[in-house]
């Protein structure tokens, strides 16, 4: 083999990693590597070596208990913040005013980024306010995990996770199948959207955005506009999997390319893994973990990928602990 | 290289004339599908987006905006759809568009017959409230002003006559009110009026200086006592934006008509007082003064 001749250090796979990350968030199919360290190679050897493999992962299946820690912490958070923007409005305490599209938080203006930038776009022009707030939020979701957005705050998100157990109980029981599609059509989206509202001048994805539809909904009252979530839902449990987060949604991407330089991430380690895959099983975003496939780690530890939502289920699944949250930098300091 | 494979990886190809590695029959026929199904999604979110235009083919009755606001093209383009301004609103005037209103979901707009600004934040707070700027005390140069729009002066508040300032920071008017059903007006026809002013489960609100400054009452609590008609007069928050005149009707005989003037905003009061059903007098919205 030419290994002698490729950088297999482990800055250069993790450098790789992290660029192969991104092309894997704007659509591409993981690749297996071609580049892997002498490090994890190593224990890539081992796990298919002599070790008594069925009775750790036994031992480790026994201590393990089934655990929703993050995936509590996630729906009161999301739960919690969603109800602030509510009660800010229907008791006048002015904590969290506006929706989730722009806000004041204790008179701070915050705006989301996707509709900022639908805004300019259409608009033209740029105001002061509006830059405001979306360098707060910028800097905010930067430090926070960019795609955290998604499950840690989205009202659509958990709509659709509950979507998600009808559709995956319907899978279980043969009366509907995951139908897959192209992740690239998310890509296409933001640019047909960005497209759109540059020339037409209308915000026209904001339209149509569940997210803004339920924040509305949800602070100012129900409308008709909420037959399209419905409708989106519909589609989810009985077609696809988690269809619009997956393949349609432009604020995830927005905030996935804001998340690509975040310190918050999902740290995974190669060494206890029994590579069963039940983590890919309840991943929104089973791609960002190809990494865990035997034989597919390219170091020992791997920072997981900006796609990563960062919702924790993976890290509730896990019975060895291979996947944790991480905040880069955090642990070096601690 | 790796060590071993997941099934999923196993590559299932089958070595073809060619040399080269056909798929299996099985794994085209998915590929084509997800082809086809990447399309119907495509295709379906792409329509659902463009069904915004519909309103706008249909040209939907137009909106009254929020004071300050831009021409409804800018406005639409620069409003985020966050509804600040309907949380600052103290008489709840601002609603949200919903889905009919196409790209105009989310928007907000006035029902002045139901609910009129009556100014009575003092202070159009719901400019304040944007963050976009498409409620605007002063437009920004780029944006076009048409004609008639602009009002000559800052519009004093008649409820803030006596305060060191005021008037109310105001440049351009959202609509003019117009005498669109002039055989329904009660002064014209010479006829008082007794009761409350929209019957007795009418829900509007509106500021009265003589019980509380600071607090709208239900207008249903406030009834009227008027020998002849002036409520649009009486009530409407602008200094001299609309008085009663004396005209002449086509056979000659004089009448008594209200007679909207140069300072009207359009913030729509006079239409949700007006006694008659439906109101004698309306804003029209994005209409400009014409001398």
């Amino acid at each position: 083999m030419s290994d002698d001749l490729v950088d297999d250090s482990p800055q250069a796979v993790l450098k790789n990693r992290f660029i192969e990350g991104i092309k894997v968030m704007l659509g591409r199919e993981p690749k297996k590597p071609t580049v892997i360290t002498p490090e994890a190679k190593k224990i890539h050897f081992y796990k298919k070596g002599n070790r008594d493999l069925i009775a750790e992962k036994l031992h480790a299946r026994a201590h393990a208990e089934h655990k929703n820690t993050w995936r509590n912490r996630r729906w009161i958070t999301l739960i919690l913040a969603n109800l602030l923007f509510v009660v800010s409005f229907q008791f006048d305490i002015q904590i969290l005013e506006g929706a989730l599209t722009a806000s004041r938080l204790i008179g701070f203006h915050s705006v989301d980024l996707n509709s900022g930038l639908q805004v300019i776009l259409a608009h033209k022009h740029i105001i002061v306010n509006l830059v405001i707030g979306m360098t707060t939020m910028l800097v905010f979701w930067m430090l926070f995990g960019g795609r955290a957005f998604c499950s840690w705050l989205c009202p659509y998100h958990l709509l659709a996770e509950w979507a998600e157990k009808i559709h995956l109980y319907l899978v279980k029981k043969k009366l509907v199948t995951d139908q897959t599609i192209d992740r690239r059509t998310r890509s296409v989206f933001w640019l047909i959207f960005a497209g759109l509202a540059l020339v037409t001048g209308y915000t026209v994805y904001e339209s149509i955005s569940p997210t803004g539809i339920l924040s509305r909904a949800l602070i100012y009252g129900p409308g008709l506009a909420l037959l399209w979530v419905f409708a989106l839902l519909v589609f989810e449990v009985f077609f696809s999997r988690r269809a619009w987060c997956r393949y349609a949604c432009p604020i995830g991407l927005t905030y996935g390319v804001v998340g690509i330089i975040s310190p918050l991430r999902i740290k995974y380690t190669l060494d206890g893994c029994f590579h069963e895959g039940d983590c890919r099983k309840v991943c929104l975003v089973p791609h960002v973990l190809d990494t865990v496939i035997k034989g597919r780690a390219v170091n020992t530890v791997i920072p997981i990928g900006p796609d990563c939502t960062r919702c924790g289920l993976c890290v509730d699944t896990c019975p060895t602990g291979s996947l944790k949250f991480e905040v880069k930098g955090l642990s070096k300091l601690l | 290289m790796s060590d071993e494979e997941t099934p999923e990886d196993k590559p299932v190809k089958k070595v073809g004339a060619g040399g080269t590695a056909p798929l299996s029959k099985e794994r085209a026929q998915q590929a084509r599908r997800k082809v086809l199904r990447t399309i119907l999604l495509t295709g379906g979110v792409f329509g659902a987006a463009l069904s915004g235009y519909l309103p706008l083919v249909y040209a939907q009755k137009p909106r009254l905006r929020p004071p300050g606001a831009l021409d409804e093209k800018d406005f639409l383009a620069s409003c985020i759809k966050c509804g600040q301004c309907v949380q600052v609103c103290p008489v709840e005037a601002i609603k949200l568009a919903d889905l009919v209103d196409g790209f105009g979901v989310g928007v907000p707009y006035i029902d002045a017959r139901s609910q009129a600004c009556d100014f009575s934040c003092d202070a159009v707070q719901c400019i304040l409230a944007c963050p976009t700027g498409s409620l605007t005390y002063k437009k920004p140069p780029f944006v076009g002003t048409r004609p008639g729009a602009q009002l000559a002066a800052a519009p004093i508040l008649k409820a803030k006559e006596k305060d060191p300032e005021p008037t109310l920071n105001l440049k351009e008017r959202i609509g003019v009110a117009r005498l669109t059903r002039p055989e329904a007006c009660l002064a014209i026809q010479g006829k008082g009026f007794k009761g409350p002013a929209r019957g007795s489960d009418f829900k509007g609100l509106m500021r009265y200086m003589d019980v509380d400054r600071w607090k709208p009452i239900p207008i249903k609590d406030h009834p009227y006592e008027v020998e002849e008609c002036d409520l649009c007069v009486s009530e409407c928050p602008i200094k001299n934006a609309i008085s009663i005149e004396t005209v002449f009707a086509p056979d000659g005989s004089k009448r008594k008509s209200p007679v909207v003037h140069e300072p009207c905003v359009g913030c729509g009061v006079c239409e949700m007082i007006c006694p008659a059903e439906p109101a004698a007098i309306e804003i029209v919205p994005r209409e400009v003064w014409k001398a």
